[in-house]
């Protein structure tokens, strides 16, 4: 069995409550050096046997379709995962 | 109308002397999907039921459509809201039928209300997305509304400009679009609900629901099925003291869509 990664996030326009949320608290831990975080989404989808550039263009279309609304959200990558 | 609604369901404040009887309106079938997590669509048949018309219940794995006149997709957390939301139901297979029976010659009626709204989206009925709203909060309030286009069959009992306050509780209810969407929005006159005094989420052109190019499809966040009998929705006036007689701005949708159907067939 092998795994693809599907990497979603919001498009840098669309304001992102929770990543804003998360900066908030980072000063309450004592880490004052980022400036901003951005949350996104991390697919990962399981194969039988290896991953083949079929199962790779089958992955980016559930990306594209169902994992990602392309009206607020990119796709940042679609890749095999290196065990 | 009283008599349309069970015993159980009669008002204890509300005066419906007023209310004019049409039963020829009890032939307009008007579907109301119901999914895992949907919240609304008691009330949203409820509405159907004090408008005059039929509820008819839909199920989200319902293969037709059992001859409805018109679908209302009402609010709630469809599967939880996972992955996005409405992102799930909008793949279910009774929205695969109201997504054919909207854009066929018939241009079935629609109306999603909130997490209605969210599906339309997703199911690219209608343009644009809903993200979390601009404040992080969940919101529920009393909202005044404009009607800025009474050409839908879910508006046309409205005067262009009229407000109506309706009760409105989201958390992803934040409208937002390309520019370019939202200058066809308004250009084409697409705009038919817009936030009043307050924008409680942030959303583009303070927009509170849109339609598609045809008109026949409609979604809006705020909910009007909660504003359909009079002493149970907000002041009318949207201020200072409840008005115990007022409170049903909202059962105009439904007046709207049923006249409008019976005037087809």
């Amino acid at each position: 069995m092998a795994r693809i990664v599907v990497d979603v996030m919001l498009k840098p326009e669309i304001l992102d409550p929770q990543g804003k949320a998360i900066a908030n608290e980072l000063p309450r831990i004592g880490l004052n050096e980022f400036t901003d975080v951005r949350q996104g989404k991390r697919f990962e989808l399981t194969v039988e046997g290896e991953v083949t550039e079929e199962l790779l263009a089958q992955a980016r279309k559930a990306a594209e379709e169902l994992l990602s609304n392309p009206v607020i959200e990119d796709v940042v990558n679609v890749s095999a995962l290196e065990d | 109308m009283a008599e349309s609604l069970s015993a159980t369901e009669v008002p204890l404040v509300g005066d419906f002397s007023q209310t004019p009887s049409n039963d020829s309106l009890k032939d307009v079938r008007v579907g109301v999907i119901t999914f895992p997590g949907t919240l609304d669509d008691r009330d949203a048949s409820r509405a159907v039921r004090a408008a005059g018309g039929t509820a008819v219940e839909l199920w989200h794995d319902d293969a037709d459509l059992k001859n409805v006149d018109a679908v209302i997709i009402p609010g709630g957390f469809s599967y939880g809201d996972y992955l996005r939301a409405g992102a799930i139901a909008a793949k279910a297979a009774v929205m695969s039928k109201v997504i054919d029976a909207a854009q066929s010659d018939n241009a079935l009626p629609v109306l999603g209300i909130c997490n209605g709204f969210q599906i339309l989206t997703e199911s690219h009925l209608l343009p644009g997305s809903m993200i979390k709203n601009d404040h992080r909060k969940f919101i529920c309030r009393d909202q005044i509304l404009r009607i800025d286009n009474n050409e839908t069959p879910w508006t046309s009992e409205f005067e262009k400009g009229q407000e109506i306050v309706v009760p409105l509780k989201n958390q992803d209810g934040q409208y937002v679009a390309e520019q370019k969407v939202l200058d066809a929005l308004e250009a084409e006159n697409r705009v038919v609900f817009r936030y009043v005094g307050f924008n409680p989420n942030g959303s583009r052109n303070d927009i509170a629901g849109i339609t598609n190019a045809r008109g026949n499809v409609v979604g809006l966040m705020p909910h009007p099925e909660h504003a359909i009998e009079a002493g149970f929705g907000p002041s009318s006036s949207g201020f200072g003291d409840v008005d115990l007689r007022g409170g049903a701005d909202g059962l105009g949708i439904f007046t709207s869509a049923l006249h409008n159907i019976i005037n087809v067939k």
